[in-house]
């Protein structure tokens, strides 16, 4: 009786299980050449981001007044001191860039933590419980679904107020139903085999049977989507900020950037290029890690 | 068949009580006090502030207000816009064949060209016409198209001037709107040129908007394929010898299109969400652009009918392609 009911397996061979599943992850993951692209991208990023303080050559709100709209360096009338020039307003930036990718990432990373975290509370307390708390709690998330996102985000927007961390609040609210359908989904799939069962005649309470038994099991879709959530958290954050009502100036964030310098778009063209192709590469980046994820956790799902 | 298409609408009751409930909680959430924030008045005295608050019927309780507003709606009443002072719904109306145009011309390009891509790369897959047709895909679907459009205009307007930077047709030609679909008006009117230029504007709008559409088709398209060219009935067809295009085109497209018409179908949402953008961009005078405009402005009430509007367009589009697919695939509507 003691082998059924202690709490878990023994520590050891379950690590070097872990260990064997990561490895063969990262076989699959490593043989798309795409992916392990995306990666390299993405770690770099964060680097980027975490030092930026201290590699960007300027200060990222610094207005230098005898050096407006200066092009890139490579063009002519460029000055060596900014090397993708400066804004309207004589901001470095390469220095804005920078400090924006720490935005970006922190956008994800809190957009997708919020709504990972809120979608599998809610998906395992449908898909455990069944009845009128499924019913109820996937209506609403159908009544989520049933608007487009960024249209949902704007309108929240509008009642809690512009700003970076509304925004965040507003997109994880948005993109929330996906996991909590998903979750819901692998339960219902999962609660009815065996090793359930005997962990419930075991003795292991509601609790228990949700989070470390079922959901362990169930990450697998969950990994996947949160890698793709995290890109569209980073454009629809952009997106918000080029329409005003993100994060607001003079914050470097990409989007902003964009919105700040849509009047030079003839003038200027490095003021509109270059915000654009850093969120470009980042969403990039993250899609494809998202790809070769989805391919290596679950060969049988293809690229779709 | 009606049975199918019956439970399919009740299923679409909830929904709709709960979009209705969310536009009718964003008018009262609002922080600030009604009568400042919906009707604009400010410093009145408690009287005419007692007297806005029975116009706007918010002295009801909570759950009479929210009947009156599910019976404004059937009567198609859904408030006047403070900015125009016109009812909402007419100013809807007047703006959504501008986004409804648009939109058709997106999703029809991304058909024409997403379907053949996704074919082309499953038929070669591993090729290098799959690797480069598939990253092509992906990079669009990473789109920030908000970006791409000002890139477009950047290249084709301000270094090519091959195109117009904003509007739907030059200041030129003018006509009645009849259907207010500019390519058909432009056509009516019977005006030399009118068509073209109408098709002129109409042109990086396009693109930008398909552009996300385009690309998630294509992936889809293909993955469809491929699935069902390793199914028996397809090595069957080619094991009776039959040329390899012909086992592609008939035996195994009709039914790699099933989930493929689904996919088009649920574009809608991802259009809509897009037209905001593309609309902002190009200055487009639809929906989206119209949604943004009354967000900065503090229009509320076209704020919220436009959310309701909008979400009800994506449920009744969403309807029919499940009535379409039932009407494809038998399978479905025996369930």
């Amino acid at each position: 009786m003691t082998d059924i009911t202690s709490p878990s397996p023994a520590p050891a061979p379950a690590a070097a299980h872990r260990l064997a599943g990561l490895r063969e992850v990262w076989f699959y993951f490593s043989h798309s050449r795409g992916a392990v692209v995306g990666l390299v991208v993405f770690v770099a990023l964060v680097l980027v981001a975490l030092l930026a303080p201290w590699i960007a050559p300027h200060d990222p709100v610094f207005q230098y007044r005898d050096a407006f709209l200066t092009p890139p360096v490579w063009q002519e009338g460029g000055d060596p001191r900014f090397l993708l020039g400066t804004d309207a307003i004589g901001r470095d930036i390469l220095s804005r860039l920078m400090h924006g990718a720490r935005y970006s990432l922190l956008i994800g990373a809190v957009v997708v933590s919020l709504s990972l975290v809120g979608g599998i509370i809610l998906g395992l307390l449908a898909g455990y419980f069944r009845g009128w708390v499924d019913a109820l709690i996937m209506r609403v998330m159908d009544i989520i679904l049933a608007f487009p996102s960024l249209l949902l985000a704007l309108v929240l927007v509008t009642v809690i107020g512009p700003g970076l961390f509304n925004a965040m609040l507003a997109i994880a609210l948005v993109l929330q139903p996906h996991f909590a359908r998903l979750t819901r989904a692998a339960v219902i799939s999962e609660t009815n085999r065996e090793y359930v069962t005997s962990a419930r005649l075991a003795g292991a309470g509601h609790v228990r049977l949700m989070f470390s038994t079922i959901l362990p099991n169930c990450l697998a879709p969950l990994i996947v989507q949160a890698t793709l959530s995290f890109s569209s958290a980073i454009l629809d954050a952009a997106a918000l900020g080029f329409l005003g009502l993100g994060a607001q100036p003079p914050i470097p964030e990409w989007g902003t950037m964009l919105a700040d310098s849509r009047e030079f778009i003839t003038r200027a063209w490095w003021v509109i290029t270059i915000p654009g192709i850093a969120i470009l590469v980042t969403v990039l980046a993250i899609n494809l890690i998202g790809d070769g994820l989805r391919d290596a956790l679950d060969p049988k799902l293809k690229r779709s | 068949m009606l049975r199918f298409l019956l439970k399919r609408l009740a299923l679409l009751i909830p929904t709709f009580i709960g979009v209705t409930i969310v536009a009718f909680f964003f008018i009262r959430i609002l922080p600030g006090d009604p009568v400042q924030v919906l009707a604009g008045e400010r410093g009145v005295s408690p009287e005419r502030h007692a007297e806005v608050l029975r116009q706007l019927g918010f002295d009801l309780p909570l759950w009479q207000q929210y009947f009156n507003y599910l019976g404004d709606i059937f009567r198609g009443d859904f408030g006047t816009s403070f900015a125009s002072k016109r009812p909402v719904i007419y100013e809807f109306f007047s703006r959504f064949p501008a986004t409804v145009e648009l939109s058709l011309c997106a999703i029809i390009l991304a058909t024409v060209l997403g379907v053949p891509a996704g074919i082309v790369a499953a038929v070669n897959r591993g090729k290098w016409i799959d690797q480069a047709t598939m990253g092509t895909a992906l990079v669009g679907y990473s789109m920030p198209i908000f970006w791409w459009g000002l890139l477009l205009i950047i290249f084709f307007s301000g270094y090519l001037h091959w195109t117009p930077v904003s509007g739907r047709i030059a200041l030129s030609y003018y006509f009645k709107p009849v259907t207010g679909f500019m390519l058909i008006d432009s056509l009516l009117s019977g005006q030399k040129g009118a068509f073209l230029s109408a098709l002129h504007y109409l042109i990086l709008p396009t693109v930008v908007l398909a552009t996300i559409p385009l690309a998630v088709i294509a992936r889809q398209t293909r993955s469809a394929m491929l699935e069902v060219l390793g199914e028996d009935y397809v090595r069957t067809a080619r094991a009776k010898g039959l040329p390899p295009r012909r086992v592609v085109a008939l035996h195994a497209l009709r039914n790699a299109l099933i989930p493929v018409v689904t996919t088009i179908g649920l574009q809608v949402g991802v259009l809509m969400a897009g037209a905001i953008l593309t609309e902002t961009v190009f200055s487009w005078p639809g929906i989206g652009k119209w949604m943004i405009e009354s967000v900065n402005k503090r229009d509320y009430f076209v704020v919220q009918s436009g959310l309701l509007l909008i979400a009800l367009i994506i449920m009744t589009v969403n309807l029919i392609v499940d009535v379409l697919y039932a009407v494809i695939n038998p399978r479905i509507r025996h369930q």
